[in-house]
């Protein structure tokens, strides 16, 4: 029952094969189970969870239940829950709860989710493998000794273990799609200013996306439905009207153009990676699509761009966590600069520190032109790339990362060859647009991700492209044995 | 050595909204500690700042009233720097793109020329909250009501030459502001800041010399004195061999000087960046038409119509448009009297006196636009003489508000009574006979004697038209 996507828990749900609450205590089980040593829940909320299952059954019984109601999810911790810790992986922040619910977290409470805890993260989502979390790595579910990566690496690894049905997660740079090509799930990031970012805490505001981190794109669909949206206490959220994600799931993929970036497909790849994503490709044909390589030639500039703009928004957004009004505040500081300066010593991580510097320098006199500027400069470039590609194909597909998992511990002792992970996701988030990461095979039993980039608003398609493939695929319904 | 001053003002004002710049939070003045604090103002993580659009409006207004250019893109950024007051830990700004761009002021000089002050721009920004030192031994508190509160900082070219012209154009900014009703323009509550920025160079010199720069003046008066201290402290400075060093300098009222505060040589470095949880401010030029249609008569348009359609000098109709509420309870008093120029010279002499006297502003003024229009009328009507005019306004200025019942009460009406008048003067010409001699001789300058003494006779209240005529009669026959 644990492993059914949402789609088919709801059916279940609606047949009375099971209620929210025994759903619930059963997830509730496992993770009591499974995350001593998993370590994706940093939080659950066993006895809120309940109470909400037994209300969306309650909601059922009076024939007032919607698709998502009584469906156990979780939520990265990088979402403010009112009441409910919310740490954002760091030490900064382990003792801080908000008086309020970010907006996914409202839509998604709403809609008669509910909510089992709050998932493992590297610190500020700043991370490719979930090992920068003051709370300790998440084991990846394929292979305890891996990671799950990251930023949402608790989400990823929580959908992978079915510790819930489905979670949430943000990607600045590529940490949802990366930490679901290594779990084997689904991760969607949705085009820049589709879910409102409010109670999301701030990595790079002009980068960061919610998106859903599920077993099947059916399911993204399902949550997309509700959190994405028009809100206005977020001034770059788009105001278009309510979209239904799942009204072309199952559009044939006949006449569909897809582009190969030739950038994707070269030295960087492994002869393995590129069998699985061309077994992918005769699928896609086989449904009817078509397939061209096309050129991104800038895409090799994406994440030194992004290593000056997302620290550069960072150094800038933590500036709030000062000691002063909430957060972690150091023993007896002797006057305010001491306060400051061992506060944000003391709750910060090094990956952290490291990012806040880098942005600070970027910005600073006489860097600012060489460094922030010219970062904005590349941007505009890969945006245009993607324009120009988008005249020829519908979609861009490619590998989401160079490889499977790593191994914990692995990549550590060098930031950059970290930084290298997001080489094929970066680039999406410069450009803004929605990009989709999904099963395609198997390396020596562990997952392998491909990824689909569309125009901006695009989601629909993605989704649709992404679920015919998994009608025709298995990939998707492969567990991990845990 | 002959010295040139040069002064550049940069003025904060406070826009009268009812929420904050970016959230929805109360901009009341006073009320206790955090109470007008939301989520944003306190900076809690996940929040973002949603842009007022009436601050928009607002700034704009003012840049269409200096004639500058607007800004049809403007772009916010985070200027960022540590404090306690400044819970984000940066302040946002605007700094490429102001929405308001070059404009310009006309200001009066004591000479009566005219001198055109460039306006280099004026941004939009929000208020820091305040630390509070007092009250918490060995800490310190935080309000931050006042943070998020719009600003729009005006900032000058160095065109001002000495201190009373930059409080001119302090004053005519002043007056601007209340005209366009974009701030209550309140120096002493904060409202309205200025820092001047000041610097002297030899006269001839084409160079700026080093400046210093005096910040949160608040006061006009006090704007003038610390310019002037500060001058003089440069002078001495420069005539003694020594350099003027950049700096930010406090200025103490008490004391009367200006005092260090920190040393501008090490810039702080602010770390300006396009703010990412903002779009970029566009308008259109229907919104800037929008705005237009509800700007107010400005001062320099309603002196010119002052002139036009009243009749009145050039300098009657400066004075009298120098302040929005001024101007408006003039043009009431016309509107019931019916006569310009004694409204104009009642409302610039004899109620402008009062209230500089009493140190009161026009709309805290004891006598009403009513009460001095029935007033003129009823001098007018001649019902009372323009002197007696001045006992009852007198009355007024006391807290009586009735014309009519202090006119009636104290007796004052005048006397139109051919009947009563002509006994005066029989009575004064029969108690004066060396005078009426005089007169009748061909001294014609005793004729003032006659009218003085019947109008003592008669309490002031004689209708001195009537009196003449009666008087030259009498004493020709």
């Amino acid at each position: 029952m644990l492993s059914k996507t949402v789609a088919e828990l709801a059916i279940a749900l609606a047949n009375k094969d099971v209620s929210s609450v025994e759903l619930t205590q059963a997830y509730l089980d496992r993770i009591a189970q499974l995350n001593p040593t998993l370590n994706a829940y940093v939080t659950t909320t066993p006895d809120q969870a309940l109470a909400q299952a037994a209300a969306a059954d309650a909601l059922r019984a009076a024939g007032k239940a919607g698709p998502l109601t009584g469906i156990p999810i979780a939520h990265k911790d990088i979402f403010c829950t009112r009441d409910v810790l919310t740490a954002c992986g760091s030490r900064m922040l382990a003792n801080f709860t908000a008086p309020y619910d970010a907006c996914v977290v409202e839509r998604l409470q709403a809609a008669g989710a509910v909510m089992l805890g709050k998932t493992n993260m590297d610190e500020f989502a700043m991370g490719s493998s979930n090992e920068t979390s003051h709370f300790g790595p998440v084991q990846n579910p394929w292979d305890q000794t891996r990671v799950p990566g990251g930023s949402s690496g608790g989400s990823a690894a929580a959908v992978a273990a079915d510790l819930c049905a489905m979670a949430t997660g943000t990607d600045t740079g590529g940490s949802i799609r990366q930490p679901a090509s290594f779990c084997g799930i689904t991760g969607l990031k949705p085009t820049y200013g589709r879910v409102s970012r409010w109670g999301m805490i701030a990595f790079a505001s002009s980068l960061d996306q919610a998106g859903p981190l599920s077993k099947s794109a059916e399911d993204a669909a399902l949550m997309m439905n509700v959190i994405a949206g028009a809100d206005a206490r977020d001034s770059t959220c788009l105001d278009i009207p309510a979209e239904d994600f799942t009204a072309q799931l199952n559009q044939p993929l006949t006449g569909l153009r897809i582009g190969l970036p030739r950038e994707h497909f070269s030295d960087g790849l492994s002869t393995q990676v590129q069998e699985i994503l061309q077994l992918a490709i005769s699928k896609l044909e086989s449904l009817g699509a078509t397939f061209r390589d096309i050129d991104l030639p800038n895409n090799h500039l994406s994440v030194p761009a992004y290593y000056v703009i997302a620290p550069a928004e960072a150094s800038a957004n933590l500036s709030r966590f000062d000691g002063a009004r909430f957060g972690y505040r150091c023993e007896n500081p002797v006057n305010l600069e001491d306060m400051y300066k061992r506060s944000r010593g003391e709750g910060f991580g090094d990956e952290v520190k490291r990012r806040i510097m880098v942005g600070t320098y970027a910005l600073s006199a006489g860097y600012y032109d060489a460094y922030y500027k010219k970062a904005q400069k590349i941007r505009r470039l890969i945006k245009e790339d993607f324009d120009t590609a988008f005249h020829d194909v519908d979609l861009i597909l490619g590998p989401t990362s160079p490889h499977t998992a790593f191994k914990l511990g692995e990549k550590n002792s060098d930031p950059v060859t970290m930084y290298l992970e997001d080489i094929y996701t970066i680039a999406v988030n410069l450009a803004g647009l929605p990009g989709i990461s999904l099963p395609a095979g198997l390396l020596n039993g562990l997952p392998i991700g491909m990824q689909l980039v569309g125009p901006a608003l695009s989601e629909s398609r993605l989704l649709n492209v992404a679920h015919q493939f998994q009608l025709h695929t298995d990939w998707h319904t492969q567990r991990p044995e845990v | 050595m002959t010295w040139e001053t040069v002064i550049g003002l940069e003025v904060h004002v406070q826009l009268a909204t009812n929420s904050k710049l970016f959230s929805g939070s109360s901009t009341n003045f006073g009320a206790e500690p955090n109470t007008q604090a939301s989520l944003y103002d306190l900076a809690m993580p996940g929040t973002l700042p949603v842009m007022n659009e009436e601050v928009l409006r607002m700034a704009v207004s003012f840049g269409l009233a200096v004639d500058a250019e607007i800004g049809k893109r403007s772009v916010f950024d985070r200027k960022n720097y540590f404090y306690p007051d400044l819970p984000k830990g940066y302040q946002i700004s605007q700094l490429d793109f102001p929405t308001v761009g070059r404009g310009s002021l006309k200001i009066q000089l004591e000479d009566g020329s005219e001198k055109v002050i460039a306006i280099t721009r004026a941004h939009i920004e929000e208020d820091a909250g305040k630390s509070l030192h007092e009250d918490f031994q060995g800490m310190s508190g935080i309000d931050l009501n006042r943070a998020g509160t719009p600003l729009l900082e005006i900032v000058s070219d160095p065109d001002l030459r000495n201190a009373k012209e930059a409080v001119a154009y302090l004053k005519k900014l002043h007056s601007i502001i209340l005209y366009l009703g974009i701030s209550d323009g309140n120096m002493a509550q904060g409202s309205m800041r200025c820092d001047a920025n000041v610097s002297i160079r030899k006269k001839g010199d084409t160079e700026f010399g080093t400046r210093t720069e005096i910040k949160n003046v608040n006061s006009f008066r006090f704007v003038e004195k610390a310019i002037n201290y500060e001058v003089q402290r440069q002078i001495e400075l420069l005539e003694d061999g020594g350099r003027v060093v950049q700096e930010t300098r406090l200025y103490d009222s008490d004391k009367d000087e200006t005092r260090s505060m920190r040393s501008k040589e090490v810039a702080n470095d602010y770390r300006y960046f396009p703010e990412p949880d903002l779009l970029p401010v566009v308008i259109d030029d229907a919104f800037i038409d929008a705005v237009r249609a509800t700007l107010p008569e400005l001062p320099g348009a309603r002196c010119q119509r002052f002139i036009k359609q009243y009749g009145l000098s050039e300098y009657d109709a400066d004075v009298l448009v120098s302040s929005r509420d001024m101007a408006e309870y003039f043009e009431a008093v016309v509107e019931l009297c019916g006569d310009a120029k004694l409204s104009a010279n009642w409302v610039s002499a004899d109620l402008l006196g009062l209230l500089n006297k009493q140190d009161l502003t026009i709309s805290e003024s004891p006598i009403s636009p009513q009460a001095l229009g029935i007033l003129i009328s009823r001098i007018k009507d001649n019902t009372i003489s323009g002197k007696i005019a001045k006992t009852v306004f007198e009355a007024l200025s006391e807290g009586e508000a009735d014309v009519d019942a202090i006119i009636e009460a104290r007796g004052l009406k005048q006397v139109t009574d051919t009947g009563a008048i002509e006994k005066l003067v029989e009575d004064v010409i029969a108690a004066n006979p060396d005078q009426v001699a005089q007169y009748r001789g061909g001294k014609e300058a005793v004729f003032g004697f006659f009218v003085g003494q019947a109008m003592k006779l008669s309490k002031g209240k004689a209708n001195p038209a009537q009196l003449n005529e009666l008087l030259r009669k009498k004493l020709s026959a």
